[in-house]
């Protein structure tokens, strides 16, 4: 049974940070799985630090950081609800940034639209204080592995 | 004619990006700049890999390239120096980048508006007419009160 396969049977947060530890960019960016809610949703939580830091005289996270950040929040919610143990590869992405963030932890939830057999289709939103007033939105389609 | 940020950057272009942090840690480098245009360097690196697998550098550093790009060119584009921010950037990934080497990325501030620019950019290795993804922005101009970063730099 492939690493993922096990994943999702089991399936509490502290497993699914398996996938952040696998990823180094992830890592470098300070990424946690924070919990996973009763629909299967995760939260995804980067953790604030001075290096990606953007404008310094704000001082507010790197918008590039951001974006990472909510494609990272998709593939992981994609890998947690897919098939297989590969990872899905992005065609494109599109971020929307709705306000700038501070300097504090910001969190992340992904919704998926359609997981089609080729295409999925992705919906994010990354919040810091309050998840009523996100910092930035992002919609993008992943294309998803094929075969065992 | 010369554009204000051009003249601050003349005797090194890393003055450009030398006051984001972010841009310092992925370790960019400014290959040439001119009127509404910018060309970044990024070093390949085993910290920026999204798919273990196949030592594939994860899409979100392609964003942070072509974003730090993007807001670049509009800074090379401005007849008077102002904060901007990033209003949305759509990325579209053509080809994996290749394990081990450099990425480069381009960027074209191709309008300036009273409050909007708008920008053209793309990831590549070697050859601009093979990219890794392109991208298409947006940037707010005067996007906060704050004194712009880069004129703040060193001080």
């Amino acid at each position: 049974m492939g690493f993922l396969t096990e994943l999702r049977s089991r399936g509490t947060a502290a497993d699914y940070q398996a996938l952040v530890d696998r990823t180094p960019y992830a890592r470098l960016l300070g990424l946690s799985i924070d919990s996973i809610d009763e629909g299967g949703r995760l939260l995804t939580r980067l953790r604030f630090d001075p290096s990606i830091v953007g404008n310094p005289n704000l001082p507010a996270i790197h918008g590039g950081v951001l974006g990472a950040f909510l494609e990272m929040a998709a593939i992981f919610q994609l890998m947690s609800e897919g098939e297989g143990d590969r990872v899905p590869k992005p065609i494109n992405f599109t971020v929307e940034y709705l306000r700038s963030a501070g300097p504090r932890d910001a969190f992340a939830q992904a919704t998926i639209t359609k997981l089609g057999r080729r295409v999925a289709n992705v919906s994010v939103r990354a919040w810091q204080d309050d998840s009523d007033r996100p910092v930035a939105a992002a919609h993008g389609h992943f294309l998803m592995p094929q075969g065992p | 004619m010369a554009k204000p940020i051009l003249d601050l950057v003349r005797g090194d272009l890393q003055l450009l990006i030398a006051h984001v942090p972010h841009a310092r840690l992925l370790g960019m480098a400014v290959v040439d700049v001119k009127p509404g245009e910018c060309w970044i360097r990024m070093p390949y690196s085993e910290r920026l890999i999204g798919n273990p697998e196949t030592g594939v550098v994860h899409g979100g550093v392609i964003t942070t390239l072509l974003d730090q790009c993007g807001g670049s060119s509009v800074l090379a584009a401005l007849e008077e120096v102002v904060s901007i921010a990033t209003l949305d950037l759509r990325i579209d990934y053509m080809k994996p980048a290749t394990p081990g080497l450099d990425i480069v990325g381009y960027s074209t501030c191709y309008k300036l508006t009273r409050n909007v620019a708008f920008t053209r950019a793309v990831a590549f290795h070697a050859r601009i007419d093979d990219p890794i993804a392109t991208a298409v922005g947006t940037f707010m101009l005067g996007a906060n009160r704050a004194q712009p970063a880069i004129l703040s730099a060193g001080t």
